[in-house]
């Protein structure tokens, strides 16, 4: 139990930070200044959650095995592409506005139902982060849903946009609701309902979807999966040696 | 070429004076409008002008004022208008328009004088 | 007395000019200018550190930086803002910014190449605009004051993050230490042209001071940016590169050296290290952000239409 708990508390912090790092790869290239401003709020939001997961795993890592020295920052910058469990969807490359929307709507949605009810776990530092987070995640989820709708019922340049990345997306969406031996032993210890967050996952998301005049696309029967385990696509791995390259580089030195 | 009548806040009709009208080309009609915020900074205070800003609707210009002008805890209430439905009263009717209050002094409790062993008052 | 009289007098007792007060048309023009100049310069000011944003080396780090940088948005967006007061329009600025006829701070023409640079632009690059700007925050005009006064505010969070991150790196390993002194070596300069041209070089100052649009010149705010950088770098035991620094007792101040004002010159015309990629990466996200614009434009148009439909 302690292993998995670590490694869901790992998950939870590995997508919080690959998807608040993607979306502050938006500050300063904005379509407009004051939605340049939202969505680099948005990535602050994910990176404090990152960080109090993060935190968490620590001190758990550290219980188990007092030579760790496990800290927020080793667990974010000393690991390897393999040890990260995000989902695939977050480490999506942001390509345009439509693209970052749908990623940010289909995991904030996932988010929002996933810490409704974490919060109410036996866990009570993790209830207690996910009560943090999810004020910060309904903003997200309706400022995300709003864009959904705009871009949706929009332009004829937009509908088609968002109708490619929900196309290019929506086969690492499946993936968020396969559940990992971790979050297994972890659902069923702390009684979280899978098929529920899935249910209410597909009933928002595709309320939203109507709403923006779009479908959820058909014949679209398999779905990525690996991200959970350290199988990750392509990308995470330019991510990481982005991220993680002066504390490479410089090992042992504080910043 | 049609050319737009933009007011911003401070409008009070053709005056040629002072800065805020302006005409623009139709070019730019894809610039969302300009709104005016107004934040409550804490609960029982009024709400105060903090700036303005752009932006598609009015759920959007609420959501922006809240990412831009309470990002440090400023606010928890906002108030958004679009800047164009914001009429001023003319700079240049100010002399009639406040200075007779000067003379009413009477109007202030200071005015009054009364004995200091007059106490509740 | 004529209008003119009028508005120097209410400047000369310190009273605010409001947005449709009477106003000389070449205050109005210099004004724009100025402010959207300032704004042009925090936008694009944001993209030497954003650079930073995806390689910084702790998650406190990468948290400061980016709501630092964000900060930045929001001050471009308070003092687009006070522009639009006078009779322009955000967009119109902006292209006058892509077109190339509105300039930008020539500072964020050059690169940022190690991660001390985001502590050197902290301290030198944000201290040298606070020292302009602490005094804008009384300027005459009353929205471009009140502008000033939110983006000093939280300007200061700018430079005291920018300081301790050059502390930390001080106190650090050799390589650390060495990416200090190479960062202050090299934004020490830039900045110090941060405040323009010499006094006898800048014909519109007198007239802007009259105007109390800028209340200090050039070479008053740079003598004491001077003084003051002078004091602080003993703190991080690094030096600036300067051999001509030196305290002179008897005017009180540090002399310094020569500007290479040929330098200055040839990076605000356009050949800086970084003039044309700052302004493509500008011109970039405004492109392709424009169908986002239009589509949200769209959206609310059809949105307002209906209601009304349903209104009827």
């Amino acid at each position: 139990m302690k292993n998995e708990l670590i490694d869901f508390t790992l998950y939870l912090a590995d997508n919080a930070l690959i998807i608040g790092h993607r979306n502050s790869e938006w500050c300063g290239h904005g379509p407009v200044l004051e939605q340049d401003i939202a969505i680099t709020n948005i990535s602050l939001d994910l990176i404090g959650q990152a960080r109090n997961f993060y935190q968490y795993a620590a001190q758990l890592i550290n219980e188990e095995n007092t030579e760790a020295k496990a800290t927020e920052d080793t667990l974010a910058y000393l690991r390897d592409g393999w040890d990260f469990k995000n989902s695939l969807l977050t480490e999506h490359p942001n390509g345009d506005w439509a693209q970052t929307i749908t990623r940010q709507f289909f995991f904030s949605v996932y988010q929002y139902y996933l810490y409704q009810q974490l919060q109410n776990c036996s866990n009570e530092q993790i209830a207690a982060i996910a009560i943090k987070a999810l004020k910060e995640v309904t903003y997200h989820v309706k400022w995300s849903s709003e864009w959904m709708i705009r871009l949706g019922d929009g332009t004829e340049e937009s509908n088609s946009r968002l109708k490619k990345a929900i196309d290019n997306l929506w086969m690492f969406t499946g993936e968020l609701f396969d559940l990992s031996a971790y979050e297994s032993v972890i659902y069923s210890a702390w009684n979280i309902d899978n098929d529920k967050i899935k249910n209410e996952w597909e009933s928002k998301v595709k309320g939203i979807l109507e709403e923006a005049t779009l479908e959820i696309p058909v014949n679209a029967t398999w779905h990525q999966s690996g991200g959970k385990t350290g199988t990750h696509s392509e990308h995470l791995g330019f991510l990481l040696a982005e991220m993680q390259s002066l504390q490479r580089a410089y090992p042992g030195n504080e910043w | 070429m049609q050319m737009l009548r933009k007011y911003y806040y401070g409008d009070y009709g053709e005056g040629k004076n002072g800065a805020a009208d302006i005409s623009t080309s139709g070019k730019s009609n894809h610039e969302w409008p300009l709104w005016e915020v107004f934040i409550r900074s804490k609960q029982g205070l009024d709400h105060k002008h903090a700036g303005s800003l752009h932006a598609a609707d009015a759920t959007m210009a609420i959501e922006n004022a809240r990412d831009v002008y309470t990002r440090r805890m400023e606010g928890v209430s906002i108030w958004v208008v679009e800047s164009k439905h914001i009429h001023a009263s003319n700079p240049e009717e100010a002399a009639s328009l406040y200075d007779p209050a000067n003379d009413k002094v009477y109007r202030h409790p200071t005015f009054y004088d009364l004995p200091d062993e007059l106490k509740h008052m | 007395m004529n209008p003119e009289e009028i508005f120097q007098d209410k400047i000369d007792q310190e009273i605010k000019i409001e947005p449709k007060d009477w106003m000389p048309e070449k205050y109005r023009q210099t004004l724009i200018r100025q402010i959207s100049q300032h704004a042009h310069s925090e936008i694009v000011g944001m993209l030497p550190e954003g650079n930073w944003i995806t390689r910084a080396p702790s998650l406190r780090r990468k948290a400061i930086l980016i709501a630092k940088v964000q900060d930045e948005a929001g001050h471009g967006l308070y003092l687009y803002s006070a522009a639009e007061t006078l009779g322009i329009s955000r967009d119109e600025m902006i292209e006058q910014l892509h077109s190339g006829k509105a300039k930008y701070s020539s500072i964020f023409n050059y690169p940022t190449i190690t991660w001390a640079d985001m502590g050197a632009i902290g301290w030198l690059v944000d201290g040298a605009a606070i020292m302009n700007q602490v005094p804008l925050c009384r300027n005459s005009y009353g929205p471009y004051a009140r502008a000033m006064v939110r983006v000093c505010k939280e300007e200061s969070f700018h430079q005291r993050q920018g300081f301790e991150l050059l502390l930390h790196l001080s106190r650090g390993s050799e390589i650390q230490k060495r990416m200090c002194q190479d960062a202050i070596n090299r934004w020490w300069w830039p900045s110090v042209m941060m405040f323009g041209p010499n006094d006898d070089a800048s014909p519109h100052t007198a007239q802007s001071m009259k105007w109390k649009i800028k209340r200090f010149t050039n070479d008053e705010l740079r003598q004491k940016f001077v003084d003051i950088c002078a004091e602080q770098v003993k703190l991080l035991g690094m030096t600036l590169p300067d051999p001509d620094l030196k305290w002179n007792e008897e005017k009180q101040h540090y002399d310094f050296g020569k500007i290479n004002w040929e330098e200055f010159w040839n990076v605000v015309s356009g050949n800086g290290p970084c003039n044309k990629q700052r302004l493509d990466a500008r011109k970039k996200a405004w492109e392709e952000g424009a169908w986002v614009r239009e589509a949200a434009a769209a959206y609310a148009e059809k949105r307002k239409s209906r209601q009304n439909i349903q209104a009827a």
